[in-house]
């Protein structure tokens, strides 16, 4: 039981060799350091595939571990994403507007320069003056801060007025449905300062930096696969001491754990800001390598998905949310890019396209009926089975 | 003997029923007391009150030395103020192992920070092996709880309140279910926890009451209707009537 906590869950190790070796084979298979066998675009899939693993090892504390079925996740996602797009936009956009302003015979005044920045980044939503929100957009260091900042402190509060009221289950779910569905409602303004609809775009463009995306696509991707490892270590660390049992507790017996003199709503309130600041730096290494994030991005139907990749995975175990979402995310991927063959059936064909949703919601259907500790749950089975067999 | 938790003129009413009636009960340290009642009599929702579960509309709590109120602090506080509670139905959590749910409970402080880099010492997990000994649990000490028996489970609970140190327990029928080996091994624990700190059980079950061997405490329609030894209330007209009659 002293051993360490490594020792404790060989999982983990196995977790991060299995990333590790991941990441070296997709870095030697393509077009920017390797023999060119996965394309940039596929290599970006991948990268992004990482971070919507990352999310959902925050959805699997929240709601396998703590019991909270949060259905408002992306909303942090996207802030994150949000914010470090600013700074993107921002800095790309000065650089551009220097270089042409630069031709004149005079030097461009700071006033000439952030005027034609703010044409450039709001001349689509009909305006060119900066929102109060775009303060420091010009500063890399404080955007990445919000990053973290901005989904912690809207998590901290939203989690502090839910649950010290005490609203569980069916209703909390709810609540942060609306949550998310409110932010993506007042982003599509075009008051809100983040170009509405529009959203930011470019997003994949660094600024300053001349390598071909070929190669900022796998710095992306590095940049995933170390953040996943990470967030999955720390998860991992969390859920296997005390805290996990206390949180394991919250889920299974509320009432129990708060006889027991543990502070539920405190606890409730640190998980779920945890798990939203890391939502948030998901979204932060998502965004640039999709290239552009808008409002639809927050819409309630994101957070649904969550639940249902992590569903299909298995709750309550780390590494069925990365399986059930990295399975889930690339098939629907593929059955949605058009890649998937119809399927004629003589009087009706069936179009991926549009029946993917359907062959998913059936599957999560199947899956909350009769598997519901979904894929991980094979592998518990498969565990069990060498043990009788070791026996 | 001081006296450990006083209750005075507490009401509660839940739609207009009275379920508590200007009830005033006391308990003193190192006191093992019954409280027997036909149901309805409040038994419950006088454990829910003392625990901070439900806000009484009138009356006084104190507890301790320092006669501090117990009214409006949250189930959390209370319980770290030195008051456990034990379900009627055996409530511990079936996913984690015995050893987890004894350290869970053990005595330490409570804030997440503290519990997140929390490391049990060897002093703990000797306490908590001691414990598992202690309610004849040591064999079962890895094993998931949800796998005991009825009866261990009820054990485990009671080890656990046991492991939090309290001043004052409360068990809620702690006897339903068990057989009569189980019986007899749940009245030695109890007999044996009440020697160093107050324990009061609620029960229905008479024999069972018998056999604590100590004051007992009859609720009726939320008040006290007689007090004394078990003999005593037994022998009583009122709680004939209510009661024992029936």
């Amino acid at each position: 039981m002293n051993r360490s906590f490594i020792a404790r869950n060989p999982s983990v190790l196995i977790f991060l060799a299995i990333l590790a070796l991941f990441t070296l084979g997709v870095t030697v298979l393509s077009e920017g350091f390797g023999i060119g066998l996965i394309s940039t675009s596929f290599v970006k899939v991948l990268g992004k595939t990482l971070c919507l693993c990352l999310i959902a090892i925050a959805m699997d504390l929240i709601w396998g571990y703590t019991g909270i079925l949060s259905l408002g996740h992306f909303a942090f996602f996207g802030l994150g994403g949000y914010m470090l797009g600013m700074w993107l936009m921002y800095e790309r956009t000065r650089q551009i507007v220097v270089n042409s302003l630069s031709d004149g015979v005079l030097p461009p005044t700071p006033e000439e320069v952030t005027t034609g920045i703010g044409n450039q980044i709001f001349g689509v939503v009909g305006s060119s003056d900066f929102p109060l929100i775009w303060t420091f957009a010009d500063s890399l260091v404080l955007q990445l801060a919000f990053v973290v900042l901005v989904p912690g402190i809207l998590a901290l509060v939203f989690g502090w007025l839910a649950f010290r009221s005490r609203v569980t289950g069916v209703y909390l779910s709810i609540l942060t449905q609306a949550m998310t569905l409110g932010l993506s409602l007042y982003l599509f303004q075009n008051a809100s300062g983040l170009r509405g609809n529009n959203g930011l775009s470019g997003l994949q463009n660094l600024p300053g930096i001349t390598a071909p995306q070929s190669v900022v696509s796998l710095w992306f991707f590095w940049a995933s696969a170390l953040v996943l490892g990470l967030g999955y270590l720390l998860v991992a660390w969390i859920v296997s001491g005390k805290f996990g049992s206390v949180i394991r507790g919250i889920r299974d017996n509320e009432a129990r754990v708060r006889f027991l003199g543990y502070s539920v709503e405190t606890y409730k309130l640190a998980v779920f800001t945890l798990t939203a600041c890391i939502s948030g730096i998901a979204g932060a290494l998502y965004y640039p390598q999709a290239g552009i994030i808008n409002p639809a991005e927050v819409a309630p139907i994101a957070s649904i998905y969550l639940a249902v990749w992590v569903a299909i995975g298995g709750r309550g175990r780390l590494y069925g949310a990365v399986i059930g979402t990295a399975f889930v995310s690339l098939v629907s991927s593929w059955f949605t890019g058009g890649q998937a063959p119809d399927v004629p059936l003589g009087f009706y064909t069936v179009k991926w396209v549009d029946w993917w949703l359907v062959l998913l919601g059936l599957c999560f259907v199947l899956v909350t009926l009769y598997a519901p500790n979904g894929i991980g749950g094979l592998i518990d089975l498969l565990k069990r089975k060498r043990k009788e067999t070791d026996a | 003997m001081s006296t450990l938790l006083e209750v005075s003129g507490v009401t509660v009413s839940f739609d207009g029923f009275r379920a508590i009636n200007n009830l005033s009960f006391q308990i003193a340290d190192a006191e093992l007391r019954a409280v027997i009642g036909p149901n309805g009599a409040g038994k419950t929702t006088f454990m829910d009150i003392v625990t901070g579960k439900t806000r009484p509309d009138e009356g006084h709590i104190l507890w301790g030395d320092k006669s501090i109120s117990l009214i409006g602090m949250s189930e959390a506080k209370i319980a770290q103020a030195g008051i456990g509670r034990k379900f009627q139905k055996p409530t511990v959590f079936e996913e984690q192992t015995v050893q987890e749910n004894l350290m869970m409970a053990l005595r330490k402080d409570r804030a997440p920070l503290a519990v997140l880099f929390f490391k049990p010492s060897k002093t703990d997990f000797a306490c908590v092996e001691e414990l598992a000994d202690q309610i004849g649990l040591a064999d079962a000490f890895l094993r998931v709880s949800g796998e005991l028996s009825h009866g261990q489970k009820q054990w485990l609970e009671i080890g656990m309140l046991l492991a939090q140190e309290p001043q004052l327990l409360l068990v809620d029928e702690p006897a339903a279910g068990m057989t009569p080996a189980e019986r007899e091994k749940t009245t030695a624990i109890l007999v044996d926890a009440a020697k160093t700190r107050a324990v009061v059980v609620v029960e229905h079950d008479m024999e069972f009451v018998r056999r604590l061997n100590c004051k007992v405490t009859v609720l009726h329609e939320g008040a006290v209707l007689a007090e004394g030894s078990l003999d005593h209330v037994t022998k009583n007209q009122d709680v004939i009537d209510v009661y024992l009659g029936r």
